[in-house]
């Protein structure tokens, strides 16, 4: 039980296909203290939501082992249901009903009742800014205020844990900073550990204490959002060109300059490491020069959790969503 | 217990949606009367059938339409499932520590007093019409009986069907193909004396004709309860049969997600 105390999701080599072809899980491993906000952050596709719904003891892995709230998913499905709340990616909200009965209906589930349950719900209400809809169908709510009642209904029994499976998409801008600000309160007042996926970068870098990029089923780092960031060796820059292609002589020509780190080629564009961006710029430009390519602009930027899945993975996020929504799901 | 409690609490969530549907209401009220009125008038001849054995029409479809109703009522109730599928309420219900039978109990138990309340409405309409039932009070608790115990395993089956197919134009059609020549198979409209042969042998079968044999006969003035329990002894089966199918549904879409 010490154990458990301070690791509050433990993940362990989960696999899991579907229809004997797709590997959406492809041994993926991870674990999240107690207490903490934790990202899994990847493109459509990734396995995210996979490894919520093994988690939360919706679905089964083909092999591997996980431990929710010091529970195995497997063996004690029933008590990790108690222990945890969990905000899907479809709305799990019932349109018909008011946003009070829903939560109460929620709350009976999980065999509360009475003065206490109804105090919950309006003490829930109230947090997420409902009350004044509360006797209204669910049908008639924003989109903005469904998936916060979504979230009110993951914690109207006071879960020790968490699952928010992309909480914010489809949300306007607007009301996702709103429901970051929520998020980010539940780990810092209520203490509860949150598993947060997401395909925003911007998410995962703003709430969490820790996160893993997942591609393809596998994990492919983990870290704090400043770790990744910091292991990047200085600012981005970004070269696309107007004609041809960059190739191994263009790398050659580049590793040669003073200041550079990684060099890496997609397509007609170019991203290149550099310790001071912009000093290094005109270094670059002359170099490119030389081997006979046009550059069609260039941009330079400072670290961010793209060039991090970018380093890790070598596709971009945004290519990486492009092709998961063309391939099988 | 928590099975009890949890069953409740589902039917409790439909009824009170259905009730907030008004043209819902609307509907199950309306239908009772156009179907007595329509199959009421339309066949009320073929009483002058030799073999046909009834003296009022209206008297004989009466209970008919009830089980006719009992059995679309149930029929329609993967309808449901399938909406709470779309919706992500199923996967909510799952990821709760809900017990996983009282998702289907739920909605046979909303079903079922959905179909009272319905019948209770037929019979009051069927007697304005002229329809006498010699059975009384017993004979028509009886009827409510083998109503509920024919649409509680139709609406497990119709739940099962939503689970494992998960379409609603699959679970329509499906429905459609099941419902209609099962009411036509049985003694529904016509008495089972002046049924083709071929009909009635199939009839003896079909849980309908169970259950519609067994409401006619409980109304009757000499009443044969012996027949009358074997046919609810054949629906207590068919209903335990529909519930371990429903249930092995359940696994089966879970093991999927």
């Amino acid at each position: 039980m010490t154990d458990s105390i301070s690791v509050a999701i433990e993940a362990h080599d989960l696999v899991k296909t579907y229809g004997g072809k797709v590997r959406a899980l492809d041994g993926l491993s991870f674990a999240v203290e107690a207490g903490t906000i934790f990202a899994l952050l990847g493109p459509n596709g990734a396995g995210k939501s996979t490894t919520v719904k093994i988690l939360n003891t919706l679905s089964r892995p083909d092999s591997g082992s996980a431990r929710v709230a010091g529970f195995d998913v497997l063996a004690e499905p029933q008590q990790v249901r108690l222990a945890i709340g969990c905000v899907a990616q479809k709305s799990g909200v019932d349109v018909e009903a008011t946003g009070r009965e829903n939560l109460t209906l929620q709350g009976r589930i999980y065999g509360q009742g009475g003065r206490e349950l109804k105090e919950r719900v309006n003490y829930l209400l109230d947090r997420f800014a409902l009350t004044e809809a509360a006797d209204k169908v669910a049908r008639t709510y924003s989109g903005g205020m469904q998936r916060k009642l979504d979230i009110a209904m993951g914690l109207v029994h006071t879960p020790r844990v968490l699952f928010l499976d992309e909480p914010t998409t489809g949300l306007d801008p607007k009301a996702r900073a709103d429901l970051w600000e929520d998020i980010s309160r539940l780990s810092r007042e209520d203490g509860i550990t949150v598993l947060l996926t997401t395909h925003y970068l911007e998410e995962a870098d703003q709430l969490a204490q820790r996160l893993a990029i997942v591609d393809r089923g596998k994990l492919v780092v983990e870290g704090t959002p400043d770790q990744l960031k910091g292991e990047l060796f200085g600012d981005a820059i970004h070269i696309e060109f107007a004609q041809g292609q960059p190739d191994d002589k263009v790398r050659g020509a580049l590793s040669r300059l003073d200041g550079i780190g990684e060099i890496v080629t997609d397509g007609a564009l170019l991203h290149i490491r550099a310790n001071q961006g912009a000093t290094a710029v005109p270094g670059i430009l002359a170099a490119l020069e030389s081997t006979g390519l046009r550059v069609a602009s260039v941009k330079v930027a400072r670290p961010s959790l793209d060039d991090v899945y970018l380093r890790y993975t070598g596709r971009t996020f945004d290519e990486a969503e492009q092709a998961d929504q063309k391939g099988v799901r | 217990m928590t099975l009890l409690t949890h069953s409740l609490l589902m039917m409790q969530r439909h009824l009170r949606n259905l009730l907030r549907q008004r043209w819902w209401v609307v509907f199950s009220l309306v239908q009772p009367i156009i179907w007595l009125t329509l199959y009421g008038q339309l066949f009320k001849r073929v009483v002058e059938l030799p073999g046909f054995n009834a003296n009022s029409y209206i008297s004989f479809v009466t209970p008919g339409v009830v089980i006719m109703s009992a059995l679309f009522a149930g029929g329609w109730n993967g309808m449901g499932m399938i909406m709470d599928m779309n919706q992500g309420v199923m996967d909510r219900l799952l990821i709760s520590p809900i017990n996983r039978a009282a998702i289907i109990l739920g909605r046979v138990f909303s079903m079922s007093v959905t179909t009272i309340i319905q019948s209770l409405i037929l019979i009051v309409l069927g007697f304005l019409f002229g329809a006498r039932f010699a059975g009384g009070i017993p004979g028509i608790i009886v009827m409510l009986l083998c109503a509920v115990l024919l649409g509680a395993p139709f609406a497990a089956l119709s739940s099962a069907l939503a689970l494992a197919i998960r379409k609603q134009e699959s679970v329509i059609g499906a429905s459609n193909f099941i419902l209609m020549p099962l009411t036509f198979l049985s003694p529904v409209f016509m008495a089972k004396n002046v049924m083709p042969d071929w009909i009635r042998s199939i009839s003896r079968f079909n849980p309908v004709n169970w259950s519609v044999e067994a409401a006619r006969a409980a109304l009757s003035d000499h009443t044969d309860w012996n027949f009358v329990l074997l046919r609810i002894g054949c629906l207590l089966a068919f209903a335990v049969f529909s519930a371990a199918l429903a249930t092995r549904a359940f696994r089966a879409y879970q093991r999927s997600a």
